[in-house]
C-alpha cells in the first residue's frame, strides 16, 4: 500500500508566515509537500467555520500560522485568531478529533527553519494519526 | 457572463521546470472547468511572457487570469498591470505559488507536481468567484497637527513650515520648550540648552504658519490619512493673550508662592506665572488650584495691576476644529521617579536629587542661580552620581535610556566646573557613550579628577559606621572591577533617572490609533526602514515618545517625520486598497461586535440606518471583523467566504 499523504490547509498571513514559507523556498530547504497554502491578510481573518469546512471536506489537518504576538501588522488580529482557535480546540475534542489536527503557530518573516520544522513536525503526526476521512463517512 | 480563464504556467527557466512536469500540469488546467486555455513558457514574467498574456485576453475573450509562477508577494503587482493594460480589472488574477512553496522546497518531483496541480486547481476555482474591484482616490488637506512642542514638535513644525504648508502645534503646557528648556549645558559640545532652544521657540511664536496651540489637548480625532478632523481643548488661561504685553507685574505681585512644577520643587512660583522666563508664548495661566480667588473668592490683585487689562477671571475652555492631512506625534517623556527604588534615599534623604533636578540645580536661571547647594545652603564637598537609575533593572525598565551616561558625565564636569575641589565619583555599570563626539567626551572627563566606580550603586544610607561616615550619605557597591564591596560616604548623590513613555501614553495612543512596544514607548512600523512611521498611514511619531534618545537623534527624527508630511502632502492624493470590507446592511443586527473588533476604528454606528458602517478610506483589510460578526453581515472583497471557500475545495477536490 502507498504511504499514507496527509492533506493539511495552512492558512498564511501575509505579512509574517507567508513571508517566512517563501523565504523557506529562497533558501532552498526541503520539507514535505503536505501543507497547502492559503494566504489571507491576517490571522484574525480566519473564521473557524472554515476549518471544519476543511476538515469535513477532506482535510486531514489545518495549520495557522500567523504573526508573533505583538508582531501583528494590523495591531492585533493574531490575538482574535489565538481566542478563536483556543475555543474551536475545545469543540473538536468533544467531538472526538485529534487536537493535534489543528495547529497554531506564531512564524515570522524570517522564522523559515520554523516553518519549515512546523510542517515537518505536523506532517509526521497527522501521518501516524491516518486519515481523518471526517464528512466522508456517515 | 461566462468565466473564460487562462491559465499561464511558468517554467522559470529550470526554477520551476527541473522539478515540476510542466507538460502534465498545463493538460491538466486545461480540463479544469471554465478554462479556455493553459499555457506554458519560460518566463512569464518578462515582456513576451506578459505580452503573450495581454494577446490572449484580446482574441480570446479571457475574463480571468491564472499565473502559476514565483510567490504572488513577488509578481502579483506585475500580473495585475498587466492586465489592467490589456483592459482587463486587475483583481480578476489570481497566483498559484509553485516556485517559493513547491518546485524549490519540495524533495520529490511527482509530490511537487500533484501539489502544484492542486494549487492550480486552487487558484482556478477562486479567480472563478472573483470580482472586479475598484482603487479609490482622495486628496490630501496640506496642512499638518504635531502634538507636544519639545525640542522634537518644535523641529517638525517648523520643518514643515518652512515649506510654506501650515501647521497646528498642540502642546500642553502653558509654554512649548519641552524638558530641553530645563535642562543646562548639553552634551557633548557643552552648549547652553536655552541659547541653541531659545531662538527655536521664538522662531515658531512667530512664524506665519504656525498655529500655536499651547495649554491645550487633543480631545477628539478621526479621518483617514490625508484627511483628518481634529478637535483641540484650549483650557482656559485666565489671561487674553491679546492684550497681555507680557511685563510681568501680577506675577511679581501675586501673595500666592507654589512649588514650580518647572524647577522640579526645588524653586517657587506665583499662582499666575509662565514656567520660565523665555516662555512661548510669554503669557501666563492661571493656576486655579492655588489662585486666592478661585479658592476662596478674595484677592484679584493680579487683575488690579495689569496695566494691559488683560486678566479675564470668567474666561472659558474653548474648543477649535481644525482639518489636517498628517499627524507627527511628539509628546516626549517623564522620568523615573526613583521614590519607588526605596534602597536609593530619594525623598528620605535630605541631599539625593534626581538628574532633572541637578539640572535645574545648574542652570544659571535656576532656582539656586546656578549653585550646587546642599539643603543645608552648605556647598558639597563630594558627590556621588548614581547611572542607570530605573533603567537596565528587570524591576523597573530593561531598557538602556542611552542618555545617561552622557548626561551623567556632563555632571561631572559641571560640578568641575563650578567646585574645583569637590571629589567626584561615577557609579556605572558599563559606560556607553555611542554618539559623535562622546567618546572624546568622556576621554577628557576621565581627566578631569573624576573617579569612576564600575559597579551600580546599590544603596543609599546615611547609617555611619565610621567616624568619617558621621553626617554622610553612604553609597554602597560592588565594584566589579576590584571584586570587593565598597562604602563612598559623600554629601550629595545624584540619580540618574530612567526616561520612561508618558504617565498619559495610553490616552495618546488610543486617540491616535497608535500601538505601544512592550517597554511602553509608541511603536514605530519597521525599527530600521520606517523608524517614524507607524502602521497608520498619514500618522508619525518622533522624538523621545517613541523610545529613549539624545537631543540629536530626536531632532533628527523630527525633521525625518516632517520629510514623510511634506511628502504625502506634495503627493496631493492618497489611494485606498481595495480588498476592504463591506457591511450588508440588511443582514446587520447593530451588535457592535465589529465596532469593538476593529483594530483601526474603521467601523462606525449609523444611527440613522441603524447598522454599522465600514469607513473605506480608514479599512486597512485585516478581515477582523468579517470572523467576528455573528451575523454574517460582512464581507472582505477579494478575500470573501466564498472565495477562500473555492480555494480549499480546489485543494481538497482531486
Ligand atoms: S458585528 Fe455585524 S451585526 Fe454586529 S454591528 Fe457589526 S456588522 Fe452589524
Ligand atoms: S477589515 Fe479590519 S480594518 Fe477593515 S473594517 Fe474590518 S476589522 Fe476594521
Amino acid at each position: 500500500m502507498e504511504r499514507f499523504e496527509p492533506r493539511i490547509v495552512g492558512f498564511l498571513c501575509r505579512w509574517c508566515s507567508y513571508a517566512g514559507a517563501d523565504l523557506a523556498g529562497t533558501s532552498r530547504m526541503t520539507y514535505p509537500p503536505n501543507v497547502y497554502p492559503i494566504r489571507v491578510n491576517c490571522t484574525g481573518r480566519i473564521d473557524p467555520t472554515f476549518i471544519i469546512k476543511a476538515l469535513t471536506q477532506g482535510a486531514d489537518g489545518v495549520l495557522i500560522a500567523g504573526c508573533h504576538p505583538g508582531d501583528c501588522h494590523y495591531n492585533k488580529g493574531n490575538y482574535n485568531a489565538f481566542r478563536r482557535y483556543l475555543l474551536l480546540k475545545k469543540l473538536l475534542g468533544q467531538v472526538g478529533i485529534d487536537e493535534a489536527r489543528v495547529r497554531l503557530e506564531w512564524i515570522s518573516a524570517s522564522e523559515a527553519e520554523k516553518f519549515a520544522r512546523v510542517v515537518k513536525e505536523m506532517t509526521e503526526t497527522i501521518r501516524e494519526l491516518g486519515p481523518l476521512n471526517w464528512g466522508k463517512t456517515g | 457572463m461566462e468565466n473564460r480563464i487562462g491559465v499561464y504556467i511558468c517554467h522559470c527557466g529550470t526554477n520551476i521546470a527541473g522539478k515540476l512536469d510542466i507538460q502534465e500540469l498545463a493538460s491538466f488546467a486545461s480540463k479544469l472547468e471554465g478554462v479556455v486555455v493553459a499555457r506554458e513558457y519560460k518566463y512569464m514574467c518578462s515582456d513576451p511572457g506578459q505580452e503573450m498574456i495581454k494577446k490572449d485576453i484580446k482574441e480570446l475573450g479571457l475574463n480571468r487570469i491564472v499565473v502559476a509562477a514565483c510567490s504572488p508577494q513577488m509578481h502579483e503587482q506585475t500580473f495585475r498591470r498587466v492586465l489592467n493594460e490589456a483592459g482587463l480589472n486587475p483583481y480578476l488574477f489570481q497566483m498559484a505559488n509553485v516556485r517559493e512553496q513547491d518546485s524549490w522546497v519540495t524533495g520529490d518531483s511527482k509530490l511537487a507536481t500533484q501539489k502544484a496541480a492542486r494549487l492550480i486547481a486552487a487558484a482556478v476555482r477562486r479567480v472563478s468567484n472573483h470580482e472586479p474591484l475598484q482603487i479609490k482616490t482622495f486628496g490630501v488637506n496640506p496642512a499638518a497637527l504635531v502634538v507636544g512642542g519639545g525640542i522634537t514638535g518644535i523641529e517638525a513644525a517648523l520643518r514643515i513650515a518652512d515649506s510654506g504648508r501650515r501647521v497646528y502645534l498642540v502642546e500642553k503646557e502653558p509654554s512649548i520648550g519641552g524638558h530641553m528648556a530645563q535642562f543646562d549645558k548639553t552634551f557633548p559640545t557643552l552648549d547652553c540648552a536655552a541659547c541653541i532652544l531659545t531662538p527655536k521657540m521664538s522662531s515658531v511664536g512667530v512664524h506665519p504658519n504656525i498655529e500655536l496651540l499651547t495649554y491645550s489637548e487633543v480631545e477628539e480625532f478621526s479621518g483617514f490619512a490625508g484627511n483628518f478632523k481634529v478637535k483641540i481643548k484650549k483650557k482656559a488661561r485666565y489671561v487674553d493673550p491679546e492684550k497681555c504685553t507680557s511685563c510681568g507685574l501680577c506675577q511679581e505681585k501675586c501673595p500666592v508662592k507654589v512649588s514650580s512644577e518647572f524647577d522640579c520643587g526645588l524653586g517657587m512660583r506665583k499662582a499666575i506665572y509662565t514656567p520660565f522666563p523665555q516662555a512661548v508664548p510669554n503669557i501666563p495661566v492661571i493656576d486655579t488650584e492655588n489662585c486666592l480667588f478661585f479658592t476662596k473668592g478674595v484677592c484679584k490683585v493680579c487683575q488690579k495691576v495689569c496695566p494691559a487689562d488683560a486678566v479675564k477671571f470668567d474666561d472659558k475652555d474653548e474648543f477649535v476644529e481644525v482639518d489636517v492631512g498628517a499627524v507627527i506625534v511628539s509628546t516626549g517623556f517623564d522620568v523615573f521617579d526613583p521614590s519607588v527604588a526605596a534602597q536609593y534615599g530619594y525623598r528620605r534623604y535630605d541631599n539625593v536629587v534626581t538628574s532633572l533636578e541637578f539640572e535645574r540645580m545648574c542652570n544659571a536661571s535656576g532656582p539656586t542661580g546656578g549653585k550646587i547647594l546642599l539643603k543645608s545652603g552648605d556647598t558639597p564637598k563630594s558627590l556621588a552620581i548614581l547611572h542607570c537609575i530605573g533603567s537596565r533593572d528587570e524591576n523597573y525598565h530593561e531598557y538602556c535610556s542611552r542618555i545617561c551616561c552622557m548626561q551623567s558625565m556632563k555632571f561631572a564636569h559641571l560640578v568641575r566646573e563650578k567646585l574645583p575641589n569637590a571629589k567626584v565619583y561615577e557609579f556605572y555599570i558599563d559606560l556607553r557613550a555611542f554618539g559623535k563626539g562622546y567618546e572624546e567626551f568622556y576621554k577628557r572627563v576621565l581627566n578631569e579628577d573624576v573617579i569612576f566606580i564600575r559597579g551600580k550603586g546599590a544603596e543609599v544610607t546615611n547609617f555611619a559606621e565610621t567616624p568619617e561616615e558621621e553626617g554622610k550619605l553612604i553609597v554602597r557597591c560592588e565594584d566589579t572591577l576590584l571584586g570587593s564591596v565598597l562604602r563612598v560616604p559623600v554629601d550629595m548623590v545624584v540619580l540618574s533617572v530612567a526616561l520612561e513613555p508618558r504617565r498619559d501614553s495610553n490616552k495618546v495612543a488610543k486617540t491616535f490609533l497608535l500601538s505601544r512596544s512592550k517597554d511602553g514607548f509608541f511603536l514605530e512600523r519597521h525599527p530600521k526602514l520606517a523608524p517614524v512611521s507607524t502602521t497608520n498611514d498619514g500618522i508619525y511619531i518622533a522624538g523621545v515618545c517613541q523610545g529613549p534618545k539624545d537631543i540629536p537623534d530626536s531632532v533628527a527624527q523630527g525633521g525625518a517625520a516632517a520629510a514623510e508630511v511634506l511628502s504625502l502632502i506634495d503627493r496631493g492624493k492618497v489611494t485606498t486598497e481595495p480588498e476592504i470590507a463591506v457591511i450588508d446592511e440588511k443582514r446587520c443586527s447593530a451588535c457592535f461586535v465589529c465596532i469593538r473588533a476593529c483594530p483601526f476604528n474603521a467601523i462606525k454606528f449609523d444611527e440613522d440606518k441603524n447598522v454599522a458602517v465600514v469607513q473605506e478610506a480608514l479599512c486597512k483589510a485585516c478581515g477582523v471583523c468579517v470572523a467576528a460578526c455573528p451575523s454574517g453581515a460582512i464581507k472582505q472583497q477579494g478575500f470573501t467566504d466564498g472565495q477562500i471557500y473555492a480555494e480549499m475545495e480546489g485543494i481538497l477536490a482531486i
